[in-house]
């Protein structure tokens, strides 16, 4: 019942809240969309907290990501058992590196006076979510190893079940309870997207590769 | 030739008596926000110093501006994906620390406080976190030379000057220094816009202002370190960017800027000039001893029939090129040939313009006193007590010839106006200088009432906006019933 519940139903919930929350805010005061960087208020923990962080959670996403899209690719890199050591040695590597990304960020928020200035609860709520769900992810991948190999043959077809509107729970059941609280706390933070300054992700300036250096912009004339 | 309008400005630093009114009328209309106590869009400040930000020109530290490798011109910051490599971190933003800390006084207490034997005092609290704090350091902490130690002597632009010459400068008797007001000089080539990931910086196409949209800002925090001038502003509290914006409110209503309708020196000019756009790249990429006389080559005689035909083609009003014909930039910086761009190797092209300080150069010293054996009651240029390696740092990209031929013109006028109004200077003496400065009698007189006894409308030739026509053409109007300047429907509130 509350697999049903959390693996069956909530997963749509949450993607809309996501989707329709980001939409909304969008529309309604493009104004709170930033970074909310406090660079400029503390600098030096945010280099040691920050760098790790980011390149790390990036790494670990697109990780996540392979896995969903590629499953066969993964199972036949995997085959090669140094292979599969490697991929899990980087996987946990860059876990452990986002991790500590994290608590320097998290020590920093609740320290840094200045930085406290502009905590709002939601900063604070989301550092915890963020920490369950890294601690979890960890937590998984020290103790039920080699989840690069069985991720693709649970999580991927559950995740694609959810796609096909038919979600197939039999994939998650027998799930260890850790890797379902890593899962769990996955889901609520795709539902806390959009109140959150994780909307920073969706303005990430791709654009800024080619567009030309100056912009000039015309009352009459369009855009030059 | 593709003509477009710029709003461009020249200050006179002959005539700034660093009395901040200027930053005051910028701070009381536009920066007395929550995240914003701490900017000064418009700032003065004392030369030999450091500025504010400390050390603002030092790109080494900073990165701003742009960066010249052979036929490449790219950010200091960063090339583009370079660039967004560090968005995590920026490794060049100046932090608080590098303005100041933001305070104000306890005054409750001075009300509130338990009767005592002493009078209460109102102790500075952070305007940042609400604590009590160690004043160490303030916009103008070097303001007259004031800690001169450790602000004057650490100058940037006196790294070309021998120890000797940097002594003189700070022996007792001989102290000089003179103010610079800064805003931004809404450039034609603007680094805060090349550097920024999210597009949000624009130069608008009729005037030429340089705005920062502040929905579209994502507080990348890039513009900060870009531009070489440090005027473009973090606020802390809503996590975007702002910088001046030129009044443009007062502008588009015909009203000059706060900082200039207030200025009590009267030092500031405003007015159209035409540009030629085409050929703004080449310009940025000119050699350094070139850079001063390209980038004033880039702005266009407005009587110049050919010039006007191409500006009407462009779909520039007759009225506003009637305002670049009687425009007082046009005047000093073109006409004239008397006001710099400063800084001009950053290779923004800075649109605000300095007309270069003559009194601490011309008073020469010896032995300690002012040197009247010279028998003149001006000094020479070359014995300036300023160096000119020092003005032409600040003012022509390190070209001396440039600076000092603005200096001598400066100095006939003031000749030739001294010789009239006291008539204790040798006709001879006054034709010989006005000869070698290239200057006819009749330019110093219109350069001598310009400077000296202009009135609103000739230091302000404001063009008229049409903002009525302009927002009807595009937009329904009563949706801007009753707005002003920033319009924005909802409180303008930080992200969650
Ligand atoms: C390429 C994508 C991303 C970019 C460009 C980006 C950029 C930034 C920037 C500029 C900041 C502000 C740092 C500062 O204070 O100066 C920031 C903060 C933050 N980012 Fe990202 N980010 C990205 C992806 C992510 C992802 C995927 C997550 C998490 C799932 C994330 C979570 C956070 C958090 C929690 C903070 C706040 C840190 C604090 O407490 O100060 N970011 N990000
Ligand atoms: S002075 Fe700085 S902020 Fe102003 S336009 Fe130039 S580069 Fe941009
Ligand atoms: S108001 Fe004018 S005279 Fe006074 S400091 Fe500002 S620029 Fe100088």
């Amino acid at each position: 019942m509350v697999d049903l519940f959390l693996f069956g139903i909530f997963p749509y919930v949450a993607v809309v809240i996501a989707v329709g929350g980001s939409i909304w805010r969008y529309v309604r005061n493009q104004f709170t969309y930033s970074s909310l960087s406090s660079q400029f208020l503390e600098g030096r923990q945010l280099f040691w907290g920050s760098v790790p962080w980011h390149y790390g959670i990036i790494a670990v996403l697109v990780g996540h990501l392979i896995g969903v899209f590629f499953p066969a690719g993964v199972k036949a890199f995997n085959s090669v058992p140094v292979r599969l050591y490697i991929l899990e040695g980087t996987a946990l590597a860059m876990g452990l590196l986002l991790l500590v990304g994290l608590v320097i960020l998290v020590v920093r928020r609740s320290t840094n006076p200045r930085v406290r200035m502009v905590t709002t609860p939601m900063d604070m709520v989301l550092l915890a979510l963020l920490l369950i769900t890294v601690v979890a992810g960890i937590g998984v991948a020290i103790f039920y190893r080699w989840g690069s190999a069985w991720f693709v043959t649970t999580a991927t077809p559950y995740i694609w079940s959810l796609v096909k509107l038919s979600p197939d729970l039999k994939y998650v059941a027998s799930l260890p309870v850790l890797a379902k609280i890593h899962a769990v706390a996955a889901l609520v933070l795709i539902a806390v997207f959009p109140f959150t300054r994780l909307v920073h992700i969706v303005s990430i300036p791709f654009a800024y590769l080619w567009r030309p250096y100056q912009i000039v912009m015309w009352h009459r004339r369009q855009v030059q | 030739m593709d003509v477009r309008a710029q709003l461009s400005m020249v200050f006179h630093l002959d005539k700034c008596i660093g009395c901040h009114t200027c930053s005051l009328a910028c701070n009381n209309l536009w920066t007395s926000r929550e995240g914003t106590e701490y900017m000064w869009w418009n700032n003065v400040e004392t030369k030999p110093g450091t500025g504010y930000p400390t050390l603002w020109e030092d790109q080494g530290k900073y990165q701003g501006g742009w960066m010249l490798k052979g036929n490449s011109l790219t950010p200091r910051v960063g090339r583009r994906l370079g660039l967004l490599t560090n968005i995590f971190y920026n490794p060049y933003l100046p932090s608080l620390d590098d303005y100041y800390e933001p305070w104000t006084y306890q005054y409750q207490h001075l009300f509130n406080a338990p009767l005592g034997e002493d009078q209460p005092t109102a102790k500075p609290l952070s305007q940042i976190t609400g604590r009590y704090l160690d004043i160490e350091a303030g916009p103008n902490w070097d303001d007259d030379l004031s800690g001169s130690s450790v602000y004057a002597r650490n100058d940037v632009n006196l790294a070309e000057l021998t120890p000797l010459e940097r002594e003189s400068l700070f022996r007792l008797e001989q102290m000089v220094f003179f103010y610079i007001p800064r805003i931004c000089n809404h450039c034609l080539n603007p680094a805060c816009l090349a550097v920024c990931p999210s597009g949000a910086i624009y130069k608008r196409g009729e005037d030429g202002i340089v705005l920062v949209s502040q929905e579209k800002c994502r507080g990348w925090r890039f513009c900060v370190s870009g531009c070489p001038y440090k005027k473009t502003y973090y606020n802390w509290k809503t996590g975007k960017a702002e910088k001046c914006i030129l009044c443009y409110p007062r502008l588009e209503t015909g009203q000059a800027p706060a900082c200039f309708h207030t200025c009590v020196g009267r030092i500031r000019y405003l007015g159209v000039i035409l540009y030629d756009a085409e050929r703004i790249e080449a310009t940025a990429k000119v050699p350094d001893n070139d850079l001063v006389a390209a980038q004033l080559g880039l702005i266009l005689d407005p009587g110049d029939a050919a010039v006007v035909a191409a500006a009407r083609r462009n779909g520039i009003g007759d009225d506003w090129i009637a305002a670049a014909q009687r425009s007082p930039v046009y005047k000093f910086v073109k006409e004239w040939g008397l006001a710099l761009p400063l800084h001009a190797e950053f290779r923004t092209l800075p649109m605000l313009f300095y007309v270069p300080p003559l009194l601490p150069v011309i008073a020469s010293m010896r032995d300690g006193s002012y040197d009247l054996a010279e028998a003149e009651f001006f000094g020479r240029v070359e014995s300036a007590r300023v160096p000119l390696k020092y003005m032409a740092r600040l003012f022509s990209a390190g070209n001396t010839e440039t600076i000092k031929r603005v200096i001598r013109k400066l100095l006939a006028v003031r000749v030739y106006q001294r010789a009239k109004a006291v008539g204790d200077i040798a006709e001879e003496r006054v034709a010989a200088m006005m000869a070698e400065a290239d200057c006819t009698a009749e330019q110093a007189e219109q350069i001598a009432r310009l400077t000296s006894v202009p009135r609103f409308d000739d230091r302000f030739a404001i063009p008229p906006y049409h903002r009525e026509e302009t927002i009807e053409q595009i937009e329904q109007l009563m949706r801007h019933k009753g707005h002003v300047g920033f319009d924005f429907n909802l409180p303008l509130e930080r992200g969650l």
